[in-house]
């Protein structure tokens, strides 16, 4: 699953958790500002072994279509699925 | 019950045990090490169901109880001096995460220069950490705290970590006397740990996450609020062990012979037992003097120590710390408290028992005898007043 951003950040006294948690899969903001570089997926040459999956340390590799894709709103251009691709899938663009 | 002739650190430990801890994760530290060992025993002879960790290090120990606290289990550790500030990064990470860990500590001077001794400085220089403190006086009151310290802590409306101190040697390391509870009695008093502050299948959560300046605020502010709570809960706490224990506690202080008193001592942890008597042989001798304990520095009894000095003519505040190029915390925070209440009473801070140094019913019976010339400045005893040996 791709993590998702809720519609309503809460900002109230009374919204914010008393401890420190919350329902899990809650995001209040994207995070990718800093990506210099963004990792294309060729679906061509993509076997799915899911080796990218496995190894993102963001978690920002999942499915769509049936096909292996990338959540650009979290993924840190880190690089680390390209190194670990096998079919040589994946290459990294500079972001403009 | 059951009486045993006990050290502070093995009382302590049947208090742990009466409170059926889950995980215990520790790394032995002089003059803690007892503690945990007698907490191995219990785990080997099988009369205490818990998974015993030996961890690597302090740092590791306290986040060792997080992670179990994370998965809503009980969770206890223990450490002292150089141990405490080796977890001190720790500490609030653990309160801001609201995990409700106990762990005891064995007061100990910290280095340099090097020193295994009681002071109070370790655990004092930990006020700011978002931990509830209490200070024992004896090993009946170690017991009973580790085992209401989990019923506190735990409360919904704290869920905050507590950190219970015990001088080192004076009071770990002695023996006296002490009602064991009943299982069946501590059962009573103790509910299992109800939380949702967890990691759930059922209910899956984000633990301990980053809370931007948008709301950082508000959730120290809850924090805040969390240990204020406190208060009441530890106040519920000693009524209900009352009930079940037939011992009686008094909350955030504790007051003897204050109500006429002239001049009053305050103080915390063991040395209150010679204050005591230091003031019965004086009240015999005609002179109204008092004693206010404090049990607890954090939530900080403000209002109480208030309301039992406020028609003394003069205070002294006794305490093992110094905050070096100021005075004692605890006599910082008595002045604020006074302040808050518009009290307006002559003063002095007398800083004693640094890396286990005694302090003899003498120099108690001397600062009573200095306050009636209401001095108002910093003393070390056996030394003096700022500037002395210059």
């Amino acid at each position: 699953m791709k993590p998702f951003l809720r519609e309503k950040v809460p900002t109230s006294f009374d919204e914010i958790p008393d401890t420190t948690s919350y329902e899990a899969g809650y995001l209040v903001t994207k995070n990718a500002g800093w990506r210099s570089v963004r990792p294309i997926v060729d679906t061509e040459k993509c076997i799915s072994c899911l080796r990218c999956y496995l190894h993102c340390p963001d978690g920002v590799i999942f499915r769509q279509d049936g096909k292996v894709a990338v959540d650009y709103d979290f993924c840190k251009g880190c690089g680390i699925c390209k190194k670990m691709c096998k079919s040589g899938a994946i290459r990294m663009e500079a972001e403009k | 019950m059951a009486k045993r002739f006990l050290s502070g650190n093995e009382a302590f430990a049947y208090g742990v045990r009466l409170a059926r801890p889950q995980v215990i994760s520790a790394y032995p530290i002089t003059p803690q090490t007892i503690v945990v060992e007698k907490l191995s025993e219990f785990v080997e002879d099988g009369s205490l169901k818990a998974e015993f960790i030996h961890v690597e290090s302090e740092h590791s120990a306290l986040s060792c109880a997080m992670g179990a606290a994370s998965v809503g289990a009980r969770a206890f550790t223990a450490t002292s001096s150089q141990g405490l500030l080796y977890m001190a990064e720790c500490l609030p990470y653990a309160a801001g995460g609201r995990f409700p860990i106990v762990m005891m500590n064995a007061n100990r001077s910290t280095a340099l220069p090097w020193n295994i001794y009681g002071d109070q400085r370790d655990s004092v220089s930990q006020l700011d950490s978002g931990w509830i403190q209490a200070y024992a006086e004896n090993a009946q009151e170690a017991l009973d705290i580790a085992l209401m310290s989990f019923y506190i802590a735990e409360h919904r409306k704290v869920s905050t970590p507590f950190m219970a101190n015990l001088d080192g040697f004076v009071l770990t390391h002695t023996y006296e006397v002490a009602d064991v509870p009943s299982q069946e009695q501590a059962d009573e008093f103790l509910p299992p740990l109800q939380t949702e502050n967890k990691m759930s299948l059922a209910a899956p959560k984000n633990l301990a996450f980053s809370a931007g300046p948008d709301s950082n605020t508000i959730f120290k502010y809850k924090e805040h609020l969390g240990i204020l709570n406190a208060k009441s809960i530890i106040q519920e706490a000693e009524i209900r062990f009352e009930q079940i224990f037939g011992r009686h506690y008094t909350g955030l202080t504790e007051s003897y012979q204050t109500e006429d008193a002239d001049y009053i001592l305050i103080t915390l942890g063991s040395i209150a037992g010679l204050v005591r008597e230091v003031v019965d042989q004086m009240r015999a001798g005609g002179k109204k003097v008092g004693l206010l304990r404090l049990r607890y520095l954090r939530p900080f009894p403000n209002e109480e120590i208030a309301a039992a000095v406020k028609n003394a003519k003069a205070l002294a505040v006794l305490e093992k710390d110094i905050s070096f190029g100021s005075e004692g915390t605890v006599y910082t925070n008595v002045n604020s408290a006074l302040q808050k209440a518009a009290l307006s009473i002559p003063n002095s801070n007398y800083i004693g028992g640094l890396g286990g140094k005694n302090i003899s019913a003498e120099e108690i019976e001397s600062i009573f005898y200095e306050l009636t010339k209401q001095r108002s400045t910093v003393q070390f005893l056996g030394i003096g007043g700022e500037g002395s040996g210059n």
